[in-house]
C-alpha cells in the first residue's frame, strides 16, 4: 500500500529527510509550537461553535432557560450564543475552551516573538519570516477582535461602539472608512454578519496559509540554535524530529489542549447572561476588551482628550492613541530586522543566535518597548486596577501616566547597564572573572563549564 | 521508555479533558427562595434618643441636626437608620472623609428598632420598605439592574471602583430590604433611586437575590469582572502551566539539561 503510494507520489525521499530533519535542543525553540496548538484547538472548538451560531441581528424573544433574560427581546445571534452555552450538550465547555484558547494562542504567540526578538533569530536569512510572523500576530488579534464581538452582547457592543469611535477619528478617510466597515452608523444590523464572515472565512484562511508559509520557510532555512558546544554557523545541533522531536511535541500538543480544557470546564469566561444582550442606548462597565486589546484601551484612556488642528483639519483626539501609536508600534516592530542592521551595519547571515546580554542596546529597547506594553494594558483595566489597589480612578490615570514617559526609559537604562556589565563581567573585562558553581553530590562545589 | 512516559502523559491528558467536561454545569433556572427575616416591631423612640445621645450625637448632633463629623439625620427616615444600622455602617469608625463600610451590627434587633423608631421621629423620611421578591419579575429586574446599577456594582453585582476613591462592593449579602433601601436613601456616594416606581425597585430586588441564590454557571466565576481577570488568567494560569510543560518537555533528561 504505502510502496503504491511512493511509486505514485515519490514521497518517500521527502518523508525521509523531514523525518530526519534536526531541532535544537532548547525549550524556548517550544514556544512557537504551543501557539500552533492552540491555534488547532482553536480551529477544532470553533468549528465546532460554528454548527450552532447564527450570524444574524434581527431580534427574537429569548425563551430559552436563562430565568433572567426570558421574554427579553435579543438579537438572534445573542440568542444562539444564549442556546450554545445553556441547551447544547457541550456547548458552554467549548464555547469556553475556545475563549481561552484565544486568549492562550496570542499570550503564546507574544511570548514566542520575545524569544525571537531577544535572541536575535530575526536577523538575515530568518527576515522574511519575521515579517510574516507579524502579520500572523495581527491577525491573530483580527481574529480575536472580531470573535469577541460576535455573541452580541452588551460588553462586545460597547467594544464595537469604541472600535468605531476610533475608526471615524481618522483624519480624512475615517467617516467613510467607518460606513465601508459597519455599513452605516454605528449600531448596524450588518456589522454582525460582516464580522462572522471574517472570523470564520477570510482572516482564518489567512492566518492557516501564514502558518504553513511561516513553517514550511522553517523547514527551509533550517532551525537557527544557542551558541551550544559544537554549534556553529553551518551546521544545527539538535535531535532529530523522529523519534525524539515528534514524541516531545506530541506530548506537548496534548498537554497544552489539556490546560485549555481544564480552564475551559472549570473557569468561567465571559458570561454573556450576566452582560445581558446588546442595547444601544446602555454601555456596560466595567468594560474592558480581552488582553491583547488592552494596551489600546490603555492608550485611549490615558492620552488627554485634546483636538489637534492643523492645516484646518481638526484631528479628534482618539486618532493619536488609538490609530497613530499602534501603527507607529508596529511600524517598528516590523521593520526592526532592517532597522538593527542598518544602525548596526550587520548585514552578515547569522544562524547562531545571540543571548539577550550579548546585546545590550536590542535587549534594552525590547524591555522598554514590552513596559510601554505592559503599562499601557494596565491602563486599559486602570478601573479594576484602581479597585485592586484602593486608589482613587483618577489618582490611578495620574500615576500611570507620569509610569509610562518614567518606567520605560528606567528599564531601558538599567537593562542596558545590566547587559553591558554581565557581557564585559563574562570576557572578563574589569572584572574578576566570574565562575558558575556546581554543588556535587558528596556536598562539596566544584566549578561548572561556562555554558 | 520515551513511549511509556509519554502513555503515561496521554493519560493524564485525557483524564484532563474528560472530567472538567463533565463537570462543566449546564443550564439551571432554580427560583429564588428568600425567606424574609426582617423584623417588624415598632421600635421606641424614647429608649432609642437615650442610645442615641450616648453613640451618635457626637457625630450627627443632640438632636440629630448634623455636625462637621457627620450629616443631618432629619429626614433620612426610618429605611435610613435602619440601612445604616443594621449594615453596621454606623456608628461610624472610620477616619473622617473615609467611606463607611459594611460590619456586623453594633447593637442587638431591640436597641436598632429603639434607634430608628427615634431618627424616624425626627422629621418626614421614607419608611422600611417591603420589597416582594418575585421569580416573574426577574427579567425586568434584570435589564432595569444592567441599566442603572451595573456600572458601578458590576453586571453580576462583584463590586467595583466608582469615581472620588468610593467602592461599590459587591452586592452578595445585602438582603432584599437593604437592597430596597439602598436605593431609597443612596447611602454615601450611591445616587438615590427613589423615583423608581415600587414595581421596578422590587423587580431590581429580585434580580440581586437571584444572583444571589444562582450560581453562576460556567466554572469558578474569577470575579466576574470582566476581561481583565480573564487576561490575568490566561497569563498565568494558561499561558503558566504550559510553560511548566514546555520546560519539563524540553529539558534533555538524559543529559540534565
Ligand atoms: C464618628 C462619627 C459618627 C458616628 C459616631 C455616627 N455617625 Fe452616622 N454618619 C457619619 C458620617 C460621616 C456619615 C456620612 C457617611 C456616609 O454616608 O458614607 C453618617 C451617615 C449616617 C446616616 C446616613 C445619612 C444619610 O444622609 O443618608 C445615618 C442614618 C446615620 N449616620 C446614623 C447614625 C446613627 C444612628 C449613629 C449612632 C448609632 C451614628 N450615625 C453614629 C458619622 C457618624
Ligand atoms: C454611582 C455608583 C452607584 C450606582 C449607580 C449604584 N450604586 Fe449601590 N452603592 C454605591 C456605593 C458607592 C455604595 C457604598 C455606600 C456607602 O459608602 O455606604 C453602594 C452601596 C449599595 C448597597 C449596600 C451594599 C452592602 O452590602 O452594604 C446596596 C444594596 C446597593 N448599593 C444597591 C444598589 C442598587 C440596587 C443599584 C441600582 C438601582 C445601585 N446600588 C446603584 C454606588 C452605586
Amino acid at each position: 500500500m504505502l510502496t503504491w503510494i511512493d511509486e505514485r507520489l515519490g514521497l518517500a525521499d521527502w518523508a525521509r529527510a523531514g523525518l530526519r530533519k534536526v531541532f535544537p535542543d532548547h525549550w524556548s525553540f517550544l514556544l512557537g509550537e504551543v501557539a500552533l496548538f492552540c491555534l488547532v484547538v482553536l480551529v477544532l472548538t470553533g468549528v465546532f461553535l460554528t454548527l450552532f451560531y447564527v450570524p444574524d441581528a434581527t431580534t427574537v424573544t429569548y425563551s430559552g432557560p436563562w430565568l433572567p433574560l426570558r421574554g427579553q427581546t435579543v438579537s438572534a445571534a445573542y440568542d444562539s450564543v444564549m442556546r450554545l452555552s445553556f441547551e447544547v450538550r457541550a456547548g458552554l465547555v467549548m464555547r469556553q475552551i475556545h475563549h481561552w484558547a484565544a486568549l492562550v494562542f496570542v499570550a503564546a504567540i507574544v511570548v514566542h516573538l520575545l524569544r525571537i526578538f531577544f535572541t536575535g533569530a530575526f536577523r538575515r536569512p530568518r527576515e522574511i519570516n519575521w515579517l510574516i510572523g507579524i502579520g500572523l500576530l495581527l491577525l491573530a488579534l483580527a481574529m480575536g477582535i472580531t470573535g469577541y464581538s460576535l455573541p452580541d452582547d452588551l460588553l462586545s457592543g460597547t467594544g464595537l461602539r469604541v472600535i468605531y469611535s476610533v475608526v471615524i477619528a481618522i483624519p480624512f478617510i475615517g467617516p467613510y472608512l467607518a460606513f465601508l466597515v459597519f455599513g452605516g452608523e454605528f449600531p448596524t444590523s450588518e456589522i454582525i454578519s460582516r464580522l462572522f464572515v471574517f472570523h470564520v472565512m477570510l482572516l482564518p484562511a489567512l492566518l492557516i496559509g501564514g502558518v504553513l508559509v511561516h513553517l514550511a520557510i522553517l523547514v527551509r532555512q533550517k532551525h537557527s540554535q544557542y551558541a551550544v558546544p559544537r554549534a556553529t554557523e553551518h551546521n544545527v545541533v539538535g535531535r532529530a524530529f523522529w523519534p525524539s522531536q515528534a514524541f516531545k511535541s506530541t506530548g506537548l500538543a496534548i498537554l497544552t489542549a489539556a490546560v485549555l480544557a481544564l480552564m475551559g470546564g472549570l473557569v468561567q469566561i465571559n458570561p454573556i447572561w450576566s452582560y445581558g444582550p446588546f442595547d444601544a442606548t446602555t454601555v456596560s462597565s466595567p468594560a474592558q476588551p480581552d488582553w491583547y486589546v488592552g494596551w489600546l484601551d490603555g492608550a485611549l484612556r490615558l492620552f488627554p482628550p485634546i483636538e489637534i488642528t492643523a492645516l484646518g483639519v481638526t484631528i479628534p483626539s482618539p486618532f493619536i492613541p488609538g490609530v497613530l501609536l499602534p501603527g507607529i508600534a508596529f511600524g517598528i516592530m516590523t521593520l526592526w530586522p532592517f532597522l538593527e542592521a542598518w544602525v548596526t551595519g550587520e548585514h552578515a547571515e547569522h544562524q547562531i543566535l545571540d543571548g539577550p546580554r550579548q546585546r545590550p542596546l536590542r535587549t534594552a529597547f525590547g524591555v522598554a518597548g514590552l513596559l510601554v506594553f505592559v503599562i499601557l494594558t494596565l491602563a486599559g483595566g486602570n478601573d479594576v486596577v484602581a479597585l485592586i489597589f484602593g486608589v482613587p480612578v483618577e489618582a490611578m490615570t495620574n500615576i500611570l501616566r507620569v509610569a509610562i514617559v518614567v518606567v520605560p526609559l528606567l528599564g531601558f537604562g538599567l537593562t542596558y547597564r545590566v547587559c553591558t556589565e554581565m557581557r564585559d563581567a563574562r570576557a572578563g573585562i574589569g572584572h574578576p572573572r566570574m565562575v558558575r558553581l556546581r554543588r556535587t553530590s558528596a556536598g562539596g562545589f566544584e566549578e561548572d563549564d561556562p555554558d | 521508555m520515551p513511549r511509556l512516559r509519554l502513555y503515561a502523559l496521554a493519560l493524564l491528558a485525557a483524564a484532563a479533558v474528560i472530567i472538567p467536561g463533565a463537570v462543566a454545569p449546564g443550564a439551571r433556572s432554580a427560583i429564588p427562595r428568600i425567606a424574609s427575616t426582617h423584623s417588624r416591631m415598632e421600635g421606641d423612640a424614647a429608649a432609642g434618643q437615650a442610645v442615641f445621645l450616648a453613640r451618635c450625637a457626637s457625630c450627627h448632633g443632640e438632636v440629630g441636626q448634623g455636625t462637621a463629623l457627620g450629616p443631618s439625620l432629619i429626614g433620612v427616615g426610618a429605611a435610613g437608620a435602619d440601612f445604616e444600622l443594621r449594615t453596621g455602617r454606623m456608628p461610624f469608625g472610620g477616619a473622617p472623609g473615609a467611606q463607611a463600610v459594611r460590619k456586623p451590627p453594633a447593637f442587638d434587633d431591640p436597641t436598632i428598632r429603639h434607634l430608628v423608631a427615634y431618627v424616624a421621629s425626627l422629621g418626614e423620611g421614607p419608611s422600611i420598605p417591603e420589597p416582594r421578591v418575585q421569580t416573574a419579575s426577574v427579567p425586568s429586574g434584570q435589564r432595569l439592574f444592567i441599566a442603572n446599577c451595573a456600572p458601578c456594582h458590576g453586571a453580576t453585582a462583584h463590586g467595583g471602583a466608582v469615581g472620588g476613591g468610593a467602592l461599590a462592593p459587591a452586592l452578595d449579602v445585602a438582603t432584599p430590604v437593604q437592597v430596597a433601601e439602598a436605593m431609597l436613601i443612596g447611602p454615601g456616594e450611591m445616587p438615590v433611586f427613589s423615583g423608581l416606581p415600587q414595581g421596578q425597585r422590587d423587580a431590581v430586588v429580585s434580580y440581586v437575590a437571584f444572583l444571589q441564590a444562582q450560581p453562576n454557571p460556567g466554572g469558578v466565576s474569577i470575579g466576574a469582572i470582566g476581561p481583565v481577570p480573564e487576561g490575568f488568567a490566561a497569563w498565568v494560569l494558561g499561558l503558566g502551566l504550559i510553560l511548566i510543560v514546555v520546560l519539563v518537555v524540553g529539558h534533555d533528561w538524559r543529559r540534565g539539561r
